[in-house]
């Protein structure tokens, strides 16, 4: 099948850490690429891997200057870490991803490349528009072509408000641990780790070892609710393992775990002083009179992580309620989306971690090399069974773990009615309440619209979770019908707030470089190098060559 | 054990540098975002919000929740968590949407 329109532009790939193309894998300038990977975490890098040691022509596309994702963050290289593992369990996965990836020689690493939509071009044929720079601010639009796309943005963490939590010094958990493993820096020094979900453990124990006091780690469910999804748990020996190894972490830096328990109130005037950490119920509800004030200087929080699903939304993939009340993408058993071409793996199809994502990356790489007619070594058939098992066994697992940790009813108790619950916009939960009960909101656009809650520069990545739970809660639904109620009693799932219009926001610069329908045109100069400090308009583009059809 | 995240991964970065925020030094590493040498040393605000006039600094860490925009060199709403520091950075506290100066 002819190719069309992919003639008429040059993709641009002037951004590539170099790497010579394999033989068996090589493009000519203008041809698509066989495949285009968006995320360079566990799963887009076995994906793209795999892929290319497959014989694919394989981009893959970065928002970040280095692959590794979120698990595999690493200090960067100015910094001259002689031990980053150090800051990693299993880093002899990564380190082999990074060998086999240097042997293939055939990945065009696009970094530093935020990729803003993926639009279809025809039936086999897809475009991926990005930003450049550090920021996004290079404004430089470039478009990748590929005949098939490999979805594996990961995922952002999931936050619930509580009084104090817009007070200096209050993080994200997993946003601590990155800023940990990549600048080896600490928000201060006496570090209370809070909310709910595994990544808790490893957050405290990385933070400790980077020589913070953690006086506790708060967890708002209890661990003992993983035993009733023990099957899961003896069927993936390491995770208990790695449980092990955090727990034991923990009790070397006589970390104290409070469970049950939450946050529910940050103390101080220009940052954090104390936080008032108290007993939960069965439901989450802050059991009154168990108040107990603990002195830090910092609080890391996060309740879980959420799919980063946007791009995949956006080009009209099916979502699933997961079993902790986020969306996530529909896959069938080889990866592949409800969109023919698109395939999905990693955190964007439920959050399970770096080894599921790898699995899955990989299992994608198979999928897309058959769809392109290209055949695995026959000795490969009982390797991908293997991992395809691997898959599933990971998979009931993270459906187990999330629904140990789906948030409880009661959560919205925490909240006063002067606490900040969309962070951008400082809308209170009073404001949200009013818009819901006296308003009649019912859903979190309909409240978007009358407070501005979510419709800052976040697009609601962190309040989205927390007003679609009151929105919801005033059906009588107590509260967790947009959290974990997804799958609520009447079925009914709150609008997704993954439907951005664009993945990461575009400078009106970059747009306007855009015909109305028109891909942006790759810039002229590929060797011209984008700073983020100097966000120079696009280059006008070359009217396109568009062949009349 | 390790009583910094450096000594942790056994860091040799190269020589630090100075970057200002509201004029007070902050000596950064080579590698480091800006965010990340403020953190360094001990300043977690830089920015006020638009309305409340309330004190933020980094939430999230990885680019996602703005919290962190700063102003460096006079270019407001750059997000201090992905910019690289870089020698002779002047960082000023971000006032609302960061535009006063601009007078728009
Ligand atoms: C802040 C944070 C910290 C975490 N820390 C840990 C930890 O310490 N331990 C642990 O076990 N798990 C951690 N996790 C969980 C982690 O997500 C998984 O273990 C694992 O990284 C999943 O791999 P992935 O490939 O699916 O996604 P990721 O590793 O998240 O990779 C996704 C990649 O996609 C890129 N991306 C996303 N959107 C775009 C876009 N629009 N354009 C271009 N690039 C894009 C991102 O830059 C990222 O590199 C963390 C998660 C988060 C959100
Ligand atoms: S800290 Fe969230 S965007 Fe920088």
């Amino acid at each position: 099948m002819p190719l069309s329109a992919s003639e008429a532009y040059e993709p641009h790939e002037p951004h590539a850490s170099h790497e010579p193309h394999a033989p068996h894998a090589s493009k000519e300038p203008g041809e698509p690429y066989d495949l285009a990977v968006i995320g360079a975490g566990s799963a887009g890098l076995a994906g793209a891997v795999t892929a290319s040691e497959l014989g694919l022509t394989v981009a893959l596309l970065d928002a970040s200057a280095h692959v590794g994702g979120q698990f595999y963050r690493t200090p960067e290289p100015a910094l001259g870490a002689a031990r980053p593992e150090a800051l990693h369990h299993d880093w002899a996965a990564f380190a082999d991803l990074r060998r086999r990836r240097q042997a293939t020689g055939g990945i065009t690493h696009l970094a530093g490349h935020h990729v803003w939509t993926v639009a279809r071009q025809s039936d086999e044929l897809w475009a991926v528009h990005a930003v450049t720079g550090a920021d996004g601010a290079g404004e430089r639009p470039v478009r990748v072509q590929a005949r098939a796309i490999l979805v594996a943005t990961g995922a952002y963490e999931r936050q619930l408000p509580f009084p104090g939590w817009t007070l200096p010094g209050v993080v994200g958990a997993g946003g601590a641990q990155a800023m940990l493993k990549s600048g080896l820096v600490l928000p201060g020094r006496r570090i209370v780790v809070a909310g709910s979900g595994p990544l808790l453990l490893a957050v405290a124990s990385s933070l400790a070892a980077a020589g913070a006091h953690v006086p506790a780690v708060v967890e708002a469910t209890g661990y003992l609710r993983y035993a009733r999804h023990h099957r899961a748990l003896a069927a993936n020996p390491h995770k208990l393992l790695e449980a092990v190894v955090h727990g034991s972490a923990l009790l070397r830096h006589r970390v104290r775990l409070r469970t049950r328990s939450a946050v529910t109130e940050v103390h101080g005037r220009e940052r954090v002083e104390a936080v008032t950490v108290s007993r939960l119920d069965g439901d989450w509800r802050p059991v009154p009179g168990t108040g107990r004030r603990i002195a830090c200087d910092a609080l890391a929080v996060g309740h879980g992580l959420a799919p980063q699903i946007d791009l995949a939304v956006g080009l009209g993939c099916a979502t699933r309620p997961t079993a902790d009340g986020t969306s996530a993408l529909v896959l069938d058993g080889h990866q592949e989306t409800s969109v023919p071409g698109v395939w999905a793996a990693g955190e964007t199809g439920g959050v399970g971690g770096a080894q599921l994502a790898r699995a899955e990356g990989e299992l994608a790489a198979y999928a897309v090399a058959a769809r392109l007619g290209v055949r695995a070594p026959r000795t490969e058939s009982a390797h991908v069974a293997r991992l395809r098992r691997r898959r599933d066994r990971m998979r009931s697992f993270a459906d187990a773990m999330a629904r140990a940790h789906a948030p409880g009813p009661g959560w919205p108790e925490w909240l006063a009615e002067d606490t900040d619950v969309c962070r951008c916009e400082e809308v209170t939960a009073g404001a949200i309440r009013e818009a819901v009960a006296d308003l009649g909101a019912r859903d979190a656009r309909t409240v978007k619209l009358l407070t501005r809650a979510g419709m800052g520069w976040c697009q609601g990545r962190m309040c989205g979770a927390a007003v679609a739970c009151l929105a919801a809660g005033a059906n009588g639904a107590a509260g967790a019908a947009g959290v974990a109620g997804a799958a609520g009693a009447d079925g009914a799932v709150a609008p997704p707030g993954e439907r951005r219009p664009l993945a990461v926001p575009v400078a009106l610069g970059a747009l306007a470089a855009l015909e109305p329908g028109e891909p942006p045109e790759p810039p002229t100069s590929p060797e011209s190098n984008d700073s983020p400090r100097s966000p120079e308009s696009p280059k006008s583009p070359k009217s396109p060559v568009e062949p009349d059809r | 054990m390790a009583r910094t995240p450096a000594e942790l991964v056994g860091a040799q970065p190269g020589p630090p540098f100075e970057i200002t925020m509201d004029g007070r030094t902050v000596t950064a590493l080579p590698g480091q975002s800006v965010a990340a040498a403020l953190w360094g040393a001990g300043i977690v605000a830089w920015r006020t919000t638009r309305v409340g006039g309330r004190p933020r600094g980094a939430f999230c860490g990885i680019g996602q929740c703005y919290d962190c925009l700063a102003t460096i060199n006079g270019e407001p709403n750059q997000r201090a968590c992905l910019v690289p520091a870089r020698p002779g950075d002047a960082v000023t506290t971000q006032e609302g949407h960061g535009r006063a100066a601009l007078g728009v």
